[in-house]
């Protein structure tokens, strides 16, 4: 690491990246034989499709400095990890330029190397030969290493005897030995127990000052509390870039937003024919949008099948993650609801609604009085967005005052 | 100390000189990690079995056996060759063999180390060097085993036995820089390797492993511009004290040799990023 270096230079520069595939293997091979010979050959041709390619980078520009972390989110085959492979060395691009400044370490893959049948003490070796150690510098670093992934029992023995969480956990001991400029972290850290987890976070935390780190991760809460700006890939395009991480983390949910409803379990007993947010004047998409502060009214029409006492309601609030964030009170007995001509209506109000910003989901689950026995359960039965101009991370946005104490 | 900066883009910008120079850099700059990989898959290759060593000479070994047998029982007559027969056929053999392994190393190893090369950035050349480093094990416990047979069936020592350890780097460096040619080709199209196995078959007949070199026809024109031909012969006069017959073109074969490693480790380094696209996606 270089300390008399200005601390916010630009580590990462990419431009105008460009990278295609081709759908097709037989045809994939055959573009491998002549970009070979292209290669040799030195043609600097523009590169245009062919047959049966398509774009998985397109045309995606972004810089990094010292200390800062790019949060890379996007759905399945948006071109996350081939825009690593190219910032990582291991393919070209077919167009722009990447400019990388310093030493490059990748938590791609953890425990590279290693061969299941030696022990955990010579894959350290092998793993860290690999990730671009000197023999010096592991046995100087052996002892650290083994005790980061505390693994000091085990660690003459066979790594196949291994778990899958402690291998993980040893070839991130090794890993974490580096000293990079520049760290590429793909969804490595998503193993492993919790306790492993923090150390992890620990680590990057440790690091980051010094690093400009590249995060590809799906774990969004995981985003916000790392990366300074995040690119929302699509398709292979940068949707969008910035440093309003919660902005792009949005637009990252909006794509998954038609979750639609799940009957997870129904005796046919009753049927729900109604769910709505009574009161609620704006809607966008289909969602009823509420202010922070709101009161949060659902108004429910259910069918009854059978004759039966007013059953149980229950409504549990989740977040974009399929959290649970909140579960409202259920009826008591003492309510008014009534069962009218075989069916019931009722509005569940909770005032002073202090959800953060966001998109939530509601299941209701009904069971009996008499039992508590089961009688319908629906996930993801309506959803609500909850609009708010603070941007916060956690669930809920209390309401707070503060009031001076004579010291 | 200013950062190294590396640069990624569309167009090669480095010229073949600067390509074999940062390959023979990386090469090198890698011998640890090469001795670390080679040591990694010796290790565990012999702590799985029992037999071990055993397996690296059973297919020289049987060859030879079969043609001791075929020419002790008369089924077939072969030409005199001057030393004891058992010994002519061994040491071609297991010259042979280790030409066959030289060729097929780049392709294996590289092919054995796909799952990081599509993940981790490192001097790849470290696999071609952990390759000839696993192929310099296997050889030189082959010629312990040949140095055996030459005192067992009495053919004694000569000072040029001394000299036989350099003809069989030779072989070596013949069939590595056959191999690594033939490596990014065969690592995209798996035909490659299967032309590989086939064809050695068949360039056996035409080399003198077995039997000598006959004194006309159409054979002898073969066998006598074989390239490798010379280099079985030589390391085989070394052996058994002759004076090489065809060390000019051994040494010709060889020299020829050097400029297309050369070569070929830059159409390698050229080739990896290609390769490794193709096979991750």
């Amino acid at each position: 690491m270089n300390k008399e270096q200005p601390n916010n230079e630009v580590l990462v520069k990419v431009e105008g990246l460009s990278k295609k595939f081709c759908k097709d293997l037989k045809t994939s091979l055959w573009y491998g034989v002549k970009d070979m010979v292209n290669g040799v050959r030195g043609s600097s041709h523009e590169r245009q499709l062919r047959p049966k390619e398509f774009w998985a980078v397109k045309e995606v520009s972004f810089e990094l400095r010292r200390g800062e972390c790019l949060g890379l989110i996007g759905h399945n085959g948006a071109g996350k990890s081939t825009l690593l492979k190219i910032l990582n060395g291991l393919i070209n691009p077919d167009a722009g330029k990447v400019t990388m400044k310093g030493r490059v370490g990748a938590l791609i893959e953890l425990g590279a190397g290693f061969n299941p049948i030696l022990s955990g003490r010579e894959n350290i070796y092998n793993n860290g030969a690999i990730l671009g150690f000197s023999r010096k510098e592991i046995d100087t670093k052996l002892d650290d290493i083994i005790a980061f992934a505390e693994l000091e029992e085990f660690i003459d023995m066979p790594v196949q005897h291994y778990s899958s969480g402690m291998k993980v956990r040893l070839g991130f001991a090794v890993a974490a030995q580096m000293e990079p400029d520049i760290l590429i972290i793909d969804e490595v850290l998503a193993v492993g127990d919790l306790g492993f987890m923090l150390k992890c976070f620990k680590t990057i935390d440790a690091i980051l000052p010094n690093t400009a780190i590249v995060f590809v991760s799906h774990n969004m809460p995981m985003v916000s509390r790392i990366c300074s700006q995040v690119i929302l890939m699509d398709n292979g395009q940068a949707k969008f870039l910035g440093v309003d991480v919660g902005k792009g983390i949005d637009l990252y949910y909006n794509r998954f937003s038609d979750n639609g409803s799940n009957i997870i379990f129904d005796d046919g007993s009753i049927v729900v024919e109604d769910v709505k947010i009574s009161g609620c004047a704006n809607h966008k998409n289909g969602i009823p949008q509420l202010l922070w502060g709101d009161t949060l009214n659902i108004y429910l029409k259910i069918r009854l099948n059978l004759t039966m006492e007013v059953p149980i309601f229950g409504i549990s609030i989740f977040d974009k993650e399929q959290r649970p964030v909140a579960i409202l009170e259920h009826n008591k007995n003492d309510s008014n609801i009534k069962i009218l001509d075989k069916g019931i209506a009722f509005n569940v109000k909770h005032n002073n609604l202090q959800l953060s910003k966001g998109v939530y989901s509601i299941n209701i689950w009904v069971s009996k009085t008499e039992n508590k026995e089961p009688m319908l359960r629906i996930n993801g039965v309506m959803s609500f967005q909850v609009i708010s101009d603070k941007e916060v991370w956690p669930p809920f946005l209390l309401a707070a005052t503060y009031e001076n104490c004579n010291l | 100390m200013s950062l190294e900066t590396r640069v990624y883009q569309k167009e090669r910008t480095l010229k073949m000189g600067a390509l074999l120079k940062a390959s023979l850099k990386d090469l090198l700059g890698s011998r640890f990690l090469a001795r670390q990989l080679a040591e990694r898959d010796i290790k565990a290759q012999y702590r799985q079995s029992y037999l071990g060593i055993l397996w690296a000479f059973v297919t020289p070994i049987a060859t030879a056996a079969v043609w001791i047998f075929l020419n002790s029982s008369g089924t077939v007559r072969l030409s005199d060759t001057g030393v004891p027969y058992p010994v002519y056929a061994f040491s071609g053999t297991l010259i042979w063999s280790i030409i066959v392994a030289s060729i097929n190393s780049p392709m294996q190893s590289t092919n054995a180390a796909k799952g990081i090369l599509t993940k981790i950035n490192f001097p790849k050349e470290a696999l071609l060097l952990s390759g000839v480093y696993k192929l310099l094990f296997d050889s030189s416990i082959k010629i312990l085993l040949l140095v055996l047979f030459v005192f067992i069936f009495g053919v004694g020592f000569h000072w040029s036995l001394l000299l036989m350890p350099v003809a069989v780097l030779g072989a070596v460096l013949f069939g590595s820089t056959l191999g690594l040619f033939l490596t990014p080709i065969g690592l995209l199209y798996k035909d490659i390797g299967k032309i590989i196995t086939f064809g050695m078959q068949f360039l056996m007949y035409v080399t003198p492993v077995v039997y000598a070199i006959p004194k006309d026809g159409i054979m002898k024109i073969l066998m006598t511009y074989n390239p490798i031909t010379p280099i079985i012969l030589t390391t085989r006069d070394l052996v058994v004290g002759f004076t090489p017959q065809y060390l000019t073109y051994f040494l010709m074969v060889l020299g020829v040799c050097v400029p297309l490693l050369f070569l070929g480790l830059v159409l390698y380094r050229i080739a990896i990023p290609i390769i490794v696209e193709r096979l991750s996606a």
